[in-house]
C-alpha cells in the first residue's frame, strides 16, 4: 500500500522540508500542507496515514513555545485528530512539533480529553542550544516509532526543551506504562526531568521528541562523519518504523 | 486590562537563572529573580480570567493573574523593574498576542484596540532595599532607552502602594500631512546646504546644485506646469536623497579619483568599474557558471543543470551601534529579503555573520556610547533570535576584535539562496516588469520606523543621530511572507520582485521602474501602521518585512487571494508605466514627478583626491586585561590562543541554529568532541545530489595598519585557501567584496581623507590582483564608507576593513576535509613557504617585537600548491589552514580537535626558510608568523610517498607525526620549543568567551 504522510508547514515552522524528505526516504509519499489549509478543511487529514509536526518557531513561540499553534489545532482539529489516531494512524512531533503536541494535551493524554499534563519550558541554562546528544530508547515502550531502536546520536536545536510534569503521579504513570520513549544519555542538555527527550501516548502511535531525527538521514550529516563510519543516518530507522507500522496495521 | 504570567516557581525559569548573576554584580544582596510576562490590553471588552489564562499561560508550568498581582501572598519584593517598547517601535510578541486573542474569540478586534507587552523583573534581597543607583544600573542593563522604557519601583514604593500603569503610551506623534515645497531655483549654496542639513539628506553641494539646475531648467518647468505641479516638493527631494545616498549609489566607488604616489599621478574613473567589474568581466570567459553579476540584489551562479545559487552580504553598522539587538535582526532579515528578491525569487538556505567589535574587556567605553561588551551581547542575541526564528542556518562567520571598532561595530550579514534554473519556462535569474503591470506591496505595514536609514548610514554617528533610523525586524512575519512568495513564484503569480530595504518604496519601485521605464505610485493605497504619516514618509520609510512585486493585471485576483489565505497583507499601490518618470500621487493629486533618467543618472560623479605616502604604521594594541605572556614560546602560544579573535567562540555559536534544513556537512565545530574550529562550511543543498557548496571568509583588518594592498590580497587568499582546505574545486568559486571604511573624503572633519582614499585604492588593487590570479570572479558587493564616530569632538575611525565572502563548489561532499587530526601515526606536513612576516599580526598584540613586514601573498606560487593539494586530496586525513597566530595555533587547534598529540620538529622548515637574525627570533617566526597561503595537512603514513609525489618542486615540509597521548611537543633539532598538554591548550583557548 502507499503510505501517505502529511507534513505541516507555515506560520514559522521551518524544518518541514527535511521532515518531508525523511518520510520520502522511509518509503512513504510525503506532502507539505499549509496549516491554514488544514484549519480550513479538517477532513483533509483523512487522506493521510501519518501527520507530522516539524520543528521551527510557530508564531515565533511568542506566547510560549508551540502554544498558539496548539490552540488553533485544539480548536479546529480536535475531533478530526481523535478520529485519526483512534483509527490506527500515526502522529509525530519534532522539537517545536513536540511542544505543540504537549501543549495541545494530546501527549501524553493519560486521562484522555487532551488536558495538558506535562510541559516543555525554557532550558535550565536559559539559552538556545544547537548540539548533538546521545540518546537511549526505552525497549519497554509501546511506542511504534521507536520499536527495536537502542541508541542514537541526534542534534537538539531548541531553547525550550526542559521536560516537566504537572505532578509526580503523572511521571509515575508515564514510567509504569513505558511512555518515556527516549532519554538523554550522559549530558542532560536542558535540565529535563528524568532526562526525558521524547514521550509517547498510551496507544504508542503518537511520538513527540526534542532531538531531530530528520537531521540525521545521511552519514555526512553527523558531526564526526569524517572520523567514524556510519552505514546510514541514525534518524532514518524511526521514520521507517512509522511507515512500517502503518503498513502492518492499516 | 493587565495580564501577568510567570512560572509557578522561579526554579523553573532558566532565563531568570541566566540573568540573576549579572544583576548581582550590580546588587550583591539580590537573592532571587522572578520574570513576569505582562500583556496590557485595551480591546473594548473584558476577557474572562479563564479565557485570558487559556490564551496567555501554560497551565502546567505557569500561573496567571488578571488585573491583580502575581505577587499577592508572596513576601513583598525588594525591587521591580518593568520594561516595555516605546510608542511606534515594532513589538512582534504583541502582534502574536493580538492574533491569539482573535483566534480564541473567533472575531477580529476593533482596529483602535491596543495590545502591549512588557517584561517585569521582580527581585528579592531578604527585605533589604537597594542603595541609590543600583536599581538604575540593573534597569539600564535590561533595556535600551532608544527603543524601550523602564519603570523602576523600589520595595518601599511597592509597599506604599505604587503599581505599574495599566497601559503605556502608544500613540505616535503625527506629521504634517501637507506637502512642503521649495523654491529651489532661488536657493544659493548656503540655502541648499541648509536644506540638506535640516532634513538629514546627506547630499553634497555638487548634488544639490545638480538638483537645482535640473528643476530650474525650462524644459522641466514646462513639463511640471503641464502636469499641474509647481515647485520642488519634499516628496521629490527625499526620493532623490535616498536614491542618491552613498548607501544606495556608492558614490565614492563611482568617483573620479586622482591618485598620487611618489610624485606620479593617475586618474581612476570609478574604482568599481576599474577594479571590480572589470575583474569579473575578464574572468567571465573561463567561468561559465556566472549567470547574473552586479545587476540584481545578489550575484547569481549556476550550481547544476537545474539549480542556481545566489549570494549577497550587507553591513548593518550604524543601526547596530545604536541598537545592537534590533540592528542585527534587521541586518539578517534585510539581507534575506535581498535573496528573496533576486531573479524570480530565491529561497534563502544559509546565513553568514562576520562581526567586528571592540574588545569586550575594554576598560571604559566612549561617553554616550554602548560598551563593546554590550554591543557584542546585543548583536549576538539579535542573531540568535533573528537567525533562529527565520529558520535559516548560520553556517559560517567570524568574530574579529580590534580597538578601532569601539565606536562603530561592523555587522556583516550574508545570505545564500537557491532557485530553480527555470521558473515556468523563463530563466530563474531574470525578472520582467512591463508597462501596465501592477505594483504590489507585500508584507508589513508602513510606519515611522526606519525613516532616513539610507541617508543616516551615510553620515558620521554623533549625538544627534536620529532614533527613527532604528527598526526591529520581525522574522516570523517575514517567514510567513517568504513562504507565500515562493508559493506564488511557483504558480507564476508575479513577474518581477524586489525587496524594500534602504529608501523603502521609493527605492524598490524606483529600481523596478527602470525595467518598464516608469511607475505611478498612489500613496493613499499604502497600508499604514497608524495615521499621521506625511506623504514623503510613506514613500521612504524602511519599515521592515516588505517586498514589492510586478503583477500582470490578469493574475492580481489570484495573487491577493493566496496572500489572504497565507495571512500576508498584499496591496496594489501603483502601476508600472512607460512614461519615463516616477510619479507619486497623494489625495488624488500629483505630489512628485521625477524623470527616471535624472533619478538614476543625474547624480554628478564625485571628484576626489588620494595620496599614498607610504604606510602610516599603527601598532596593534595588547588585548585589554591580558597579562604580557611569560613562560617562553609556550606562554606566547597560550596568550595567542586566548586572544578573543583566535579563541573559541563555541559558547556564542552554539546558540545559533547552524543545522536547520539539514544541509550541513562540515559544521562550525569538528573533531572528536565537536569543539575544534572548522575552516568554513560545506553544505549539501540538494538531498538527491552529492554536489556541495563551500562557504568561507577572509578578513584581516590588522594588516591594513601597514598596507591595505596586502590586507586585501590576504583577505582573498584566506577565503580561497579555506575553500581549498575544505576540498573545494580550485576552478569553481566566486566571491563578494564588502568594504567598510572610515570616511575617505578630505574635509575639516577628516583631514587625512586623501590617505584613507589611497588606502581604498590600494585595497581595490590588491583585491583585483588576487582575484584575477585565483580566477575568483566577484559577483556582488557593497560598501559602507562612513564608519567614524564623533563624540566629544574626538573622531574614532575604524581600521579600513575588507570582507571577502566566498561561495564555492565541491564535487562530492563525501570527500570534504576537516581540520581535526585523525589517527596516531599520520604524517604532518606544512604546505606553502614560511617567510616569517610578523608585522601587524596577532603576535604583535602579545607585546613581542614584531617588525614591519606585513604578510604578503604570492598568488602564483600559492596557486601551484593549492592545485597540487586538490589533486592529492583523497590521500589527506586532515587539513587546517594557517591564519591568525600562524603554525603554532593551527597545530594546537588540530590537536585539540582530534584529541591527539603531535611531535613536531621544525629543523627542516628552518633550513628551508632563511630568516634574518635578530628580533623576532627565528623560532618565533617559524611558530607564529602569518605568511599566507599555507596549509597544515596530515596524511596516513602509508600514503606519505604518493602524497609527496604531488608536491615535487613545491614547498611541502614534513614536520612531524600525530601521536597517541594528548601532548603537543614542538622542537627544533635538540631544542624543545613548546610542550603543552591538550588540557592546557583547551583551557587557554576556551577561557575568554567561556561565559557565553
Amino acid at each position: 500500500m502507499v503510505v501517505r504522510a502529511c507534513v505541516i508547514g507555515g506560520y514559522g515552522i521551518n524544518a518541514d522540508c527535511e521532515l518531508r524528505d525523511a518520510f520520502a526516504m522511509a518509503g512513504s509519499e510525503a506532502a507539505r500542507v499549509h496549516v491554514q489549509d488544514l484549519l480550513d478543511r479538517p477532513s483533509e487529514i483523512d487522506r493521510y496515514h501519518i501527520l507530522a509536526f516539524p520543528g521551527g518557531f510557530s508564531f515565533g513561540d511568542h506566547l510560549g513555545s508551540g502554544r498558539v499553534l496548539a490552540a488553533l489545532f485544539k480548536r479546529h482539529l480536535k475531533e478530526a485528530l481523535d478520529r485519526f489516531v483512534s483509527s490506527g494512524r500515526l502522529v509525530i512531533g519534532v522539537c517545536n512539533g513536540f511542544q505543540v503536541l504537549v501543549k495541545m494535551g494530546i501527549l501524553p493524554n493519560l486521562r484522555g480529553g487532551w488536558t495538558p499534563e506535562v510541559s516543555l519550558i525554557h532550558n535550565d541554562t536559559g539559552l538556545f542550544e544547537d548540539s548533538w546528544v546521545r540518546l537511549s530508547f526505552n525497549r519497554a515502550s509501546p511506542c511504534l516509532w521507536t520499536r527495536g531502536l537502542a541508541e542514537a546520536e541526534l542534534p537538539i536545536r531548541h531553547g525550550e526543551g526542559r521536560f516537566i510534569v504537572g505532578s509526580e503521579e503523572i511521571m509515575r504513570r508515564m514510567e509504569e506504562s513505558g511512555l518515556v520513549a527516549l532519554r538523554y544519555e550522559g549530558r542532560n542538555p536542558n535540565g529535563s526531568l528524568g532526562a526525558v527527550a521524547g514521550i509517547t501516548d498510551p496507544s504508542g502511535r503518537i511520538l513527540g521528541l526534542m532531538p531531530h531525527p530528520e537531521a540525521f538521514l545521511r552519514p555526512e550529516q553527523h558531526p564526526r562523519w569524517a572520523r567514524e563510519r556510519f552505514e546510514e543516518g541514525q534518524g532514518l530507522a524511526l521514520f521507517r518504523n512509522g511507515v512500517e507500522a502503518v503498513r502492518r496495521n492499516l | 486590562m493587565r495580564v501577568e504570567v510567570a512560572y509557578k516557581s522561579s526554579s523553573l525559569d532558566g532565563r531568570a537563572r541566566r540573568l540573576l548573576p549579572g544583576m548581582r554584580e550590580a546588587w550583591p544582596e539580590a537573592s532571587s529573580l522572578r520574570i513576569v510576562d505582562v500583556y496590557l490590553l485595551d480591546i473594548g471588552r473584558e476577557l474572562p480570567p479563564d479565557v485570558a489564562a487559556e490564551v496567555f499561560a501554560d497551565p502546567v508550568a505557569q500561573e496567571v493573574s488578571v488585573d491583580g498581582s502575581l505577587l499577592a501572598g508572596d513576601p513583598d519584593p525588594d525591587a521591580l523593574i518593568e520594561v516595555t517598547s516605546r510608542p511606534g517601535v515594532a513589538d512582534p510578541v504583541a502582534a502574536t498576542a493580538r492574533q491569539a486573542i482573535e483566534a480564541r474569540l473567533g472575531a477580529a478586534l476593533p482596529p483602535e484596540s491596543v495590545v502591549q507587552t512588557a517584561v517585569q523583573y521582580v527581585l528579592a534581597a531578604g527585605g533589604r532595599g537597594a542603595e541609590a543607583g543600583r536599581l538604575e544600573r540593573i534597569a539600564s542593563s535590561l533595556h535600551n532607552p532608544l527603543i524601550q522604557q523602564a519603570v523602576v519601583l523600589s520595595g518601599d514604593d511597592w509597599r506604599a502602594g505604587a503599581r505599574f500603569p495599566p497601559l503605556y503610551p502608544h500613540r505616535v506623534a503625527g506629521s504634517m500631512a501637507e506637502v512642503e515645497t521649495f523654491a529651489i531655483d532661488s536657493f544659493d549654496d548656503r540655502a541648499l546646504e541648509e536644506l540638506s542639513r535640516d532634513r538629514l539628506l546627506a547630499l553634497g553641494i555638487e548634488e544639490l546644485r545638480a538638483i537645482k539646475a535640473h528643476f530650474s531648467s525650462e524644459e522641466i518647468r514646462r513639463e511640471r506646469e503641464a502636469a499641474g505641479l509647481g515647485r520642488l516638493t519634499d516628496v521629490e527631494i527625499e526620493m532623490l536623497a535616498q536614491t542618491w545616498s552613498e548607501h544606495c549609489k556608492h558614490k565614492i566607488f563611482s568617483a573620479t579619483i586622482t591618485y598620487r604616489e611618489n610624485g606620479r599621478s593617475e586618474t581612476i574613473r570609478s574604482l568599481f568599474a576599474t577594479y571590480i567589474r572589470r575583474t569579473t568581466e575578464e574572468l567571465a570567459a573561463r567561468k561559465p557558471f556566472l549567470r547574473s553579476v552586479f545587476k540584481d540584489n545578489a550575484g547569481v551562479v549556476e550550481f547544476d543543470a537545474g539549480h542556481l545559487l545566489c549570494f549577497k552580504a550587507e553591513t548593518h553598522n550604524s543601526p547596530s551601534a545604536l541598537d545592537p539587538y534590533g540592528g542585527a535582526i534587521t541586518g539578517i532579515v534585510g539581507v534575506n529579503r535581498d535573496i528573496l528578491g533576486t531573479g524570480k525569487g530565491a529561497k534563502p538556505i544559509f546565513n553568514t555573520d562576520v562581526l567586528c567589535f571592540g574588545f569586550p574587556e575594554t576598560p571604559d567605553a566612549i561617553e554616550g556610547h554602548l560598551h563593546p561588551a554590550r554591543v557584542l551581547a546585543g548583536v549576538h542575541r539579535g542573531i540568535v533570535d533573528g537567525g533562529n526564528q527565520s529558520g535559516i542556518p548560520v553556517v559560517a562567520g567570524a568574530f574579529v576584535f580590534d580597538e578601532s571598532f569601539v565606536g562603530k561595530p561592523l555587522v556583516f550579514c550574508g545570505t545564500g539562496g537557491l532557485l530553480p534554473s527555470e521558473v515556468l519556462g523563463e530563466p530563474g535569474w531574470t525578472k520582467r516588469v512591463e508597462a501596465g503591470d501592477l505594483a504590489v506591496m507585500v508584507g508589513g505595514r508602513i510606519g515611522k520606523d526606519g525613516i532616513h536609514g539610507a541617508t543616516f548610514s551615510s553620515l558620521a554617528l554623533d549625538e544627534a543621530s536620529p532614533t527613527s533610523a532604528v527598526q526591529i525586524g520581525d522574522p516570523i512575519v517575514q517567514r510567513r511572507m517568504s513562504d507565500f512568495l515562493l508559493e506564488a513564484r511557483d504558480l507564476g503569480l508575479f513577474k518581477g520582485i524586489n525587496d524594500n530595504g534602504a529608501g523603502g518604496l521609493s527605492s524598490s519601485l524606483g529600481e523596478m521602474a527602470q525595467l518598464s521605464n516608469g511607475v505611478r505610485i498612489e500613496l493613499d493605497r499604502c497600508p499604514l501602521k497608524y495615521a499621521g504619516l506625511a506623504p514623503w514618509e510613506i514613500l521612504v520609510s524602511e519599515s521592515q518585512e516588505r517586498m514589492s512585486l510586478a503583477v500582470a493585471p490578469d493574475r492580481i485576483g489570484e495573487l491577493l487571494a493566496l496572500a489572504s489565505r497565507r495571512d500576508v497583507e498584499a496591496t496594489q499601490v501603483g502601476v508600472f508605466t512607460d512614461s519615463g518618470r516616477i510619479e507619486v500621487l497623494h489625495g488624488g493629486k500629483l505630489v512628485g514627478m521625477i524623470r527616471l533618467s535624472f533619478l538614476h543618472g543625474g547624480l554628478p560623479a564625485m571628484r576626489l583626491d588620494a595620496e599614498w605616502s607610504g604606510p602610516r604604521r599603527v601598532r596593534l594594541q595588547a588585548v585589554p586585561g591580558a597579562a604580557r605572556p611569560s613562560g617562553g614560546l609556550a606562554g606566547t602560544l597560550l596568550a595567542l590562543l586566548a586572544d578573543p579573535s583566535i579563541a573559541s567562540k563555541e559558547p556564542l555559536v552554539r546558540q545559533f541554529d547552524h543545522e536547520v534544513i539539514g544541509q550541513s556537512v562540515v559544521k562550525p565545530f569538528v573533531g572528536e568532541r565537536s569543539d575544534g574550529p572548522s575552516d568554513g562550511a560545506v553544505l549539501r543543498p540538494l538531498p538527491e545530489s552529492v554536489r556541495g557548496v563551500t562557504v568561507t571568509h577572509g578578513i584581516c583588518p590588522g594588516y591594513g595598519a601597514i598596507d591595505t594592498y596586502h590586507m586585501a590580497m590576504c583577505a582573498v587568499d584566506e577565503a580561497y585557501r579555506a575553500h581549498i582546505a575544505l576540498g573545494g574545486d580550485p576552478d569553481w568559486a566566486c566571491a563578494l567584496d564588502n568594504f567598510c571604511w572610515p570616511d575617505p573624503v578630505e574635509s575639516a572633519r577628516t583631514p587625512d581623507g586623501r590617505f584613507k582614499l589611497a588606502q581604498l585604492v590600494r585595497a581595490c588593487r590588491g583585491l583585483r590582483e588576487a582575484c584575477l590570479a585565483y580566477g575568483l570572479p566577484l559577483v556582488s558587493g557593497k560598501d559602507s564608507m562612513k564608519n567614524d564616530t564623533v563624540l566629544a569632538g574626538r573622531t574614532v575611525s575604524i581600521k579600513p576593513t575588507l570582507l571577502v565572502s566566498l561561495m564555492g563548489m565541491i564535487p562530492d561532499v563525501r570527500s570534504a576535509i576537516t581540520s581535526d587530526f585523525k589517527r596516531p601515526g599520520d604524517r604532518v606536513y606544512l604546505l606553502g613557504e614560511t617567510r616569517g612576516e610578523m608585522g601587524a599580526t596577532s603576535f604583535e598584540r602579545t607585546g613581542g617585537a614584531s617588525g614591519d613586514d606585513c604578510p604578503r601573498v604570492r598568488p602564483d606560487e600559492a596557486l601551484a600548491v593549492y592545485r597540487a593539494f586538490h589533486a592529492a586530496r583523497r590521500l589527506v586525513a586532515s587539513c587546517h589552514d594557517l591564519s591568525e597566530g600562524g603554525l603554532a595555533v593551527a597545530l594546537a587547534e588540530s590537536a585539540l580537535a582530534g584529541r591527539l598529540g603531535a611531535e613536531i620538529d621544525l629543523e627542516a622548515l628552518a633550513r628551508a626558510s632563511a630568516f634574518d637574525r635578530g628580533q623576532p627570533s627565528a623560532e618565533e617566526r617559524l611558530l607564529f608568523c602569518e605568511t599566507p597561503s599555507r596549509l597544515l595537512v596530515t596524511v596516513p603514513a602509508s600514503d606519505a610517498g604518493p602524497f609527496e609525489r604531488f608536491f615535487a618542486g613545491l614547498p611541502a615540509a614534513p614536520i612531524g607525526t600525530v601521536v597517541e597521548g594528548a601532548r603537543l611537543s614542538i622542537r627544533r633539532g635538540d631544542a624543545r620549543l613548546i610542550d603543552l598538554s591538550i588540557e592546557e591548550i583547551e583551557a587557554a583557548w576556551k577561557a575568554p568567551l567561556g561565559k557565553g
